[in-house]
């Protein structure tokens, strides 16, 4: 590319690892990028992608070291260049903005003065110029208060707008090049939506060229023109954008985009006529203690209602601190409920382990989200699959080897684990692990808190695909708790959308599909990014949320709701509403008014 | 409001401090109450009548139950009156008065020099980490915390008075008349402290730097172009006032501790000489009101560390 | 599947290897513990007993670590005395370490009340000096063995208390500790089975310090002559009692202290290289 703005060549980083070995995490990678272009570095984690980005700013993280290679941008030679030299280019002509804003801004200093440091550093504008750059960026980025929220600490400000203050302080010295790595990886999937379109406006609207770092295709082709697929610090494949999406050469692009656009797994295969398992009414739960009306200090579930029958699986949806993984916790006894009423097949469940019977804690089992404090570090897997077989069933010495035998082959990890303890086993591993443990006990019921989130997206969808076989090999009920709707859809027979507490939508997974939704369900439909380009641009763009709900509404949606009725929303309770497509929802609107208002979406889910 | 929140935690922070003080008196009073002999019997020996020794026993208010015995000692010490010693019957307070000006000129001195020095070396090793320079910093504060006071002392006077003879090895502060004499009486028993003080802060204060130099928002003003001096001063340091604050309040209260080794060794008249003497010939007016000063000032320290760290956090600060 | 396998690599099996200066550290502690125990047994000569005519005589090949200020074989001596400083801190550092385990866990486990008297209680016990609550303790009980074992284990307790109590209450928040409560097993099978052997480490670690921190604090009251009592001595008496021979640099003088530097900073760089046991106590279950 002979007007390339960047060119990389044979580029090398080597580590060194835990036992001081000098190790090589990403091999031979070149390309150029040429003025205006967006490249996205995809690939999960341990690809290297960070690693990349990070030396196109001559950096190597601490135990790294930039072994070999070219990195040209322009006429100058990074990898050449002198420390006092690298600094002159860093933030001046190659920006970075990471993952996580909250943590790479500084706390105890003001936002606009990190914004404009990068200006000041390389003198490139005087204190005055600079911030009024930074508020134009603030603008251009949709920040509310542009011309206040400077003189504010990065902890006054939400995430999604942090992410954003992190781009203007990118964009500040007007760099060559920026590099933007997973920077909306941390946001919860309404919040991304809008970080998304604001960079994508700046990004068109100034010509940046820069460099997209993410796991994540369907985000990735909203914003790139071309895609480089890594994996193990190698290149696989890169192409532009639609090529990469629609005709992937290489079998590993083939399987992530088969992981990322996960088929549903034939629901409806049960019979409608199964006996609930669990049956939950006006489950309320909190923490604080409880007033005279038994409500808590701090309600996080209100009013809740579910059944799951035998074999079926219901999904449980919302954003972080919707109450999702409380509901795990109380239905698992571990924290009481304040209120309402439990039924565990025939019998009332009470709402403290402590008063449960040994043969009702058999029959709920919960799978926690992240294997690595799931699995205790110090017992190994025979340990801990053996124990509950022991607890529940009695079982010692040989019957016990042949349950854990049983447990491993069940979901599928050689019987040669057994011995290991979870440190030695890898993600997807311990993964299993934590699932056979739940299976050990001969479940009814089992309660899955996020389990795939922690995974890359291969390996989860693995995960996935075994949960659903055992689900129909043994007959399992299950609670799937997510905060990504395609993985909700995909394994749920019934899906439940909880928005601050509340059950605002309960229905068939195949009915999630259908308009019209709950507000909040719309909203978070058509937040999740899509496999196509132009998807960002087609999808109308929310009513700015964020508004903080300074007083405490009727209908918790209500400061976020586009169809919000004012003078009702905020004065009374939404009702109960049934829809005809067979869903429940909490909404004031009747069903005519949701399709008539909410109609730009009915494509989403195509 | 948004003042007032920080101002109630402050305000609850001194609450706390004056109840650890109370606690703290009533522990050391009966400790030293609780004693399985009997005072006045004691002191007054074995061959004392037993009329004499009732006389005492009522003299010193030992017939009255222990709570009430409690109240008066406290009463008295707030009011200044901490009884008279038990060895040589002179009041308490004027055999501390005359010696713990002594001590806080030890103390102070100590203070001057020892913080800035600690802070220099410990942000300059934080900065310059992993060099020579700062391996042999690590190395040699772990050697000076991991040995006894009295060992940086002896060394100390083995090194400067007996093999130099730079300095006199004790210390006689009635006969200061110019500034060389107080360098010479003075310059022993502070570099000994020092030692122990400076090798604690460094620690302290390079842990707390290096734990904000690890943070990602130093990685993110790295990649903006920032030197290092740039990085450590406007970046790291705002963060690690408080950690660093805390660790400068806590090292001093070391000195606590030093001083009381330190003053034995060169002969020091000062408080903690004082009290050691009345450990040895058991003189619990004396122990008592001394331990409550130790006492008051530790709790004095840790109370300007933990305020230290209210006040430096940005999100208490503006909330 | 295939997909999975290929990129949910398990780390690798390895068994760490022991740091140099860790095995210098452990050997130290080893030596000195043997020492405690078989010191009078092996010491060349009886410690009470004057062997010299000569006083503050420098090394000879009769008296490696020459003799004190009565003529007395220092070598035995020091190796008598450690019985006094190793011996005694060690009973002290059980002691503080064994009750601050116990309370923590106690506090972590049963919250609410038990946890803020405790808490509160140890506060306060923390709230002075430790020089100062062994000064005051000696000051009323006088100086003896027992007196200073438990002196030194009560001013310990707080610290070990608040290690084990955060470290307890950081595991009982695992998700590990809540599919076991979920399950219904007891608090004794969580405390011994999933707690406890998640603690390990860094409570060894602790212990070490704490052993550290009560070495010296002995050292320094017996330096002040208000620890161990004639005619026993540990180091720090022995430094205290040969202190005339420092004008003369005497090895009298410099070879307790140097015994108890060696012996302090040989457990801190034990401490220090202490990850290598975390494995192999995991593997021997």
């Amino acid at each position: 590319m002979a007007d390339a703005l960047l060119q990389v060549e044979g580029l090398h980083v080597t580590a060194r690892n835990a036992e001081g070995e000098t190790v090589t995490i990403v091999r031979d990678v070149g390309f150029a990028l040429a003025r205006g272009e967006v490249l996205a570095l995809i690939g999960e984690s341990g690809s290297g992608k960070t690693t990349i980005a990070l030396s196109l700013l001559g950096y190597a993280r601490p135990g790294c070291r930039i072994a070999g290679g070219r990195i040209q941008l322009g006429e100058t030679e990074i990898l050449s260049l002198s420390a006092g030299e690298l600094r002159d280019i860093r933030g001046r002509r190659v920006a970075y903005v990471a993952q996580s804003a909250a943590a790479a801004f500084n706390p105890s200093r003001r936002i606009m003065d990190q914004v404009v440091e990068a200006a000041m550093i390389h003198g490139t504008a005087s204190r005055a110029e600079a911030e009024s750059e930074a508020v134009e960026l603030f603008r251009a980025l949709a920040l509310p208060e542009p011309f206040r929220i400077g003189a504010r600490y990065p902890h006054q400000v939400s995430g999604g707008q942090l992410q954003r203050l992190m781009a203007a302080m990118a964009l500040i010295a007007r760099p060559d090049l920026v590099i933007l790595d997973e920077p909306t990886t941390a946001l919860d999937v309404t919040t991304q939506i809008e970080v998304l379109r604001a960079f994508k406006n700046v990004v068109r609207q100034r010509g940046t060229t820069a460099v997209y770092v993410s796991h994540d295709l369907a985000v990735v082709a909203q914003m790139a023109d071309r895609i480089i697929v890594l994996r193990d610090g190698q290149m696989r494949e890169e192409g532009p954008t639609p090529q990469i999406l629609d005709a992937p050469a290489h079998p590993y692009t083939q399987s992530l985009l088969a992981a990322a656009a996960p088929r549903p797994r034939a629901p409806g295969s049960l019979p409608e006529a199964a006996p609930p398992v669990l049956r939950v009414e006006g489950l309320t739960a909190g923490y604080g203690p409880a007033d005279a009306g038994g409500m808590p200090l701090i309600p996080v579930l209100r009013d809740v209602g579910f059944e799951i029958r035998r074999g079926a699986a219901l999904g449980v949806i919302g954003e972080s601190g919707c109450g999702k993984s409380t509901l795990a916790r109380v239905v698992a006894g571990l924290l009481p409920m304040a209120r309402g009423s439990m039924r565990l097949g025939e019998e009332a469940l009470p709402p403290d382990i402590a008063r449960r019977t040994p043969d009702q804690l058999r029959r709920v089992q919960l799978v926690f989200q992240s294997a690595d404090t799931a699995l205790n570090p110090s017992r190994t897997v025979a340990q801990i699959l053996g124990r509950p077989a022991t607890f529940f069933h009695g079982a010692r010495g040989a019957e016990r080897d042949r349950r854990v035998a049983h447990l491993l082959e069940l979901v599928r990890l050689p019987k040669g684990l057994a011995d290991r303890l979870p440190g030695e086993l890898s993600g997807g591993q311990k993964q299993r692990v934590n699932l056979a443990r739940a299976l050990a006990a001969e479940p009814e019921l089992i309660l899955c808190d996020e389990v795939t989130s922690a995974l890359d997206t291969v390996v989860g969808a693995a995960i996935l695909d075994l949960m659903d076989e055992l689900r129909r090999e043994l007959g399992l009920a299950t609670m799937f708790i997510s905060h990504d709707l395609h993985t909700v859809r995909a394994v749920c027979d019934e899906v439940m959308v909880l928005y601050a507490g509340q059950r605002v939508e309960l229905g068939a997974g195949s009915a999630m599909a259908e308009a019209p939704w709950h507000p909040y369900t719309d909203l978070l439909v058509a937040s999740v990014p899509e496999l196509r380009p132009g998807w960002l641009e087609q999808t109308a763009a929310p009513r700015t949320p964020e508004a903080p709900a300074s007083r405490r509404s009727a209908c918790a949606f209500f400061p976020r709701c586009p169809v919000a009725i004012p003078g009702i929303c905020d004065r009374d309770p939404p009702p109960l509403r049934a829809l005809a497509k067979g869903s429940e929802i909490l909404c004031h609107r009747e069903e005519a008014e949701l399709l008539q208002m909410l109609p730009s979406r009915k494509e989403a889910l195509v | 409001m948004i003042r007032n929140a920080l101002l109630r935690m402050v305000v609850a922070r001194l609450a706390l401090g004056l109840l650890s003080l109370l606690l703290v008196s009533l522990a050391v009073f009966a400790i030293t109450s609780l004693l399985p002999g009997d005072t006045a019997q004691e002191q007054l020996g074995q061959a004392a009548t037993p009329e004499a020794v009732a006389a005492l026993r009522l003299q010193l208010g030992l017939d009255q139950p222990g709570w009430l015995r409690y109240l008066h000692w406290l009463g008295g010490l707030v009011s200044g009156d901490a009884g008279r010693s038990l060895v040589n019957g002179q009041p308490v307070a004027a055999l501390i008065g005359a010696r713990l000006p002594n001590s806080l000129l030890l103390a102070a001195a100590t203070a001057v020099v020892s913080v800035p020095l600690a802070l220099a070396i410990g942000i300059s090793a934080a900065m310059w980490r992993g060099t020579a320079y700062d391996r042999g910093v690590s190395m040699l504060t772990l050697s000076i915390v991991s040995v006894p006071e009295f060992l940086v002392a002896t060394a100390a006077v083995l090194v400067f008075a007996v093999h130099l003879r730079w300095l006199s090895a004790l210390s006689y502060v009635s006969s200061i008349d110019s500034i060389g004499q107080f360098i010479r009486v003075f310059a022993m028993p502070v570099l000994s402290l020092c030692c122990v003080i400076v090798a604690q802060m460094v620690r302290m204060t390079r842990a707390a730097l290096i734990d904000q130099l690890r943070a990602p928002y130093v990685e993110m003003a790295v990649l903006k172009g920032a030197g290092p001096i740039r990085v450590v001063w406007s970046h790291a340091l705002p963060n690690a006032v408080g950690p660093i604050a805390n660790a400068v309040a806590l090292s001093l209260s070391y000195l606590l501790g030093g001083v009381i080794i330190v003053e034995t060794i060169f002969n020091y008249p000062g408080i903690a000489k004082l009290m050691v003497d009345g450990v040895s010939t058991r003189d619990m007016p004396l122990v008592q009101a001394c331990a409550m000063i130790f006492c008051a000032a530790y709790l004095f320290l840790v109370l300007a560390a933990d305020l230290c760290a209210i006040l430096s956090n940005p999100r208490l600060r503006h909330r | 599947m295939s997909g999975e396998a290929l990129s949910d690599v398990p780390p690798p099996r390895r068994r760490r290897r022991w740091p140099l200066l860790g095995l210098l550290g452990g050997a130290i502690v080893v030596f000195w513990l043997a020492m405690a125990f078989l010191g009078g047994l092996v010491a060349p000569h009886d410690a009470g007993r004057i062997v010299d005519m000569d006083v503050f005589t420098p090394m000879t090949a009769a008296f490696p670590l020459g003799t004190d200020y009565l003529g007395r074989d220092m070598l035995s001596r020091i190796l008598h005395g450690t019985r006094y400083t190793v011996g005694v801190a060690l009973a002290a550092t059980l002691l503080a370490s064994g009750s601050g385990l116990v309370l923590g866990m106690a506090a972590a486990t049963r919250g609410g009340w038990t946890d803020l008297v405790l808490s509160r209680c140890l506060d306060t016990l923390s709230a002075m000096p430790s020089k100062m609550f062994a000064l005051v303790v000696v000051a009323a009980f006088g100086s003896s063995v027992p007196v200073l074992v438990l002196a030194a284990g009560i001013i310990y307790t707080p610290g070990a208390y608040r290690i084990a109590r955060s470290l307890a209450v950081g595991i009982a928040a695992m998700d590990y500790v809540r599919v076991a409560r979920a399950r219904g097993e007891g608090t004794a099978y969580i405390l011994r089975e999933e707690i406890l052997p998640n603690m390990t480490g860094p409570v060894l670690a602790d212990f070490g310090l704490r052993f550290v921190f009560i070495v010296l604090l002995l050292s320094g009251l017996s330096f002040l002559g208000l620890g161990v009592q004639p005619p026993n001595a540990d180091w720090g008496s022995l430094v205290r009692e040969n202190i005339g021979g420092l004008a003369e640099g005497a090895p009298a003088v410099l070879m307790p202290a140097l015994a108890i530097a060696s012996l302090t900073i040989g457990v801190n760089l034990l401490i220090d290289n202490l990850g290598g046991f975390r494995r192999r106590g995991g593997e021997g279950a």
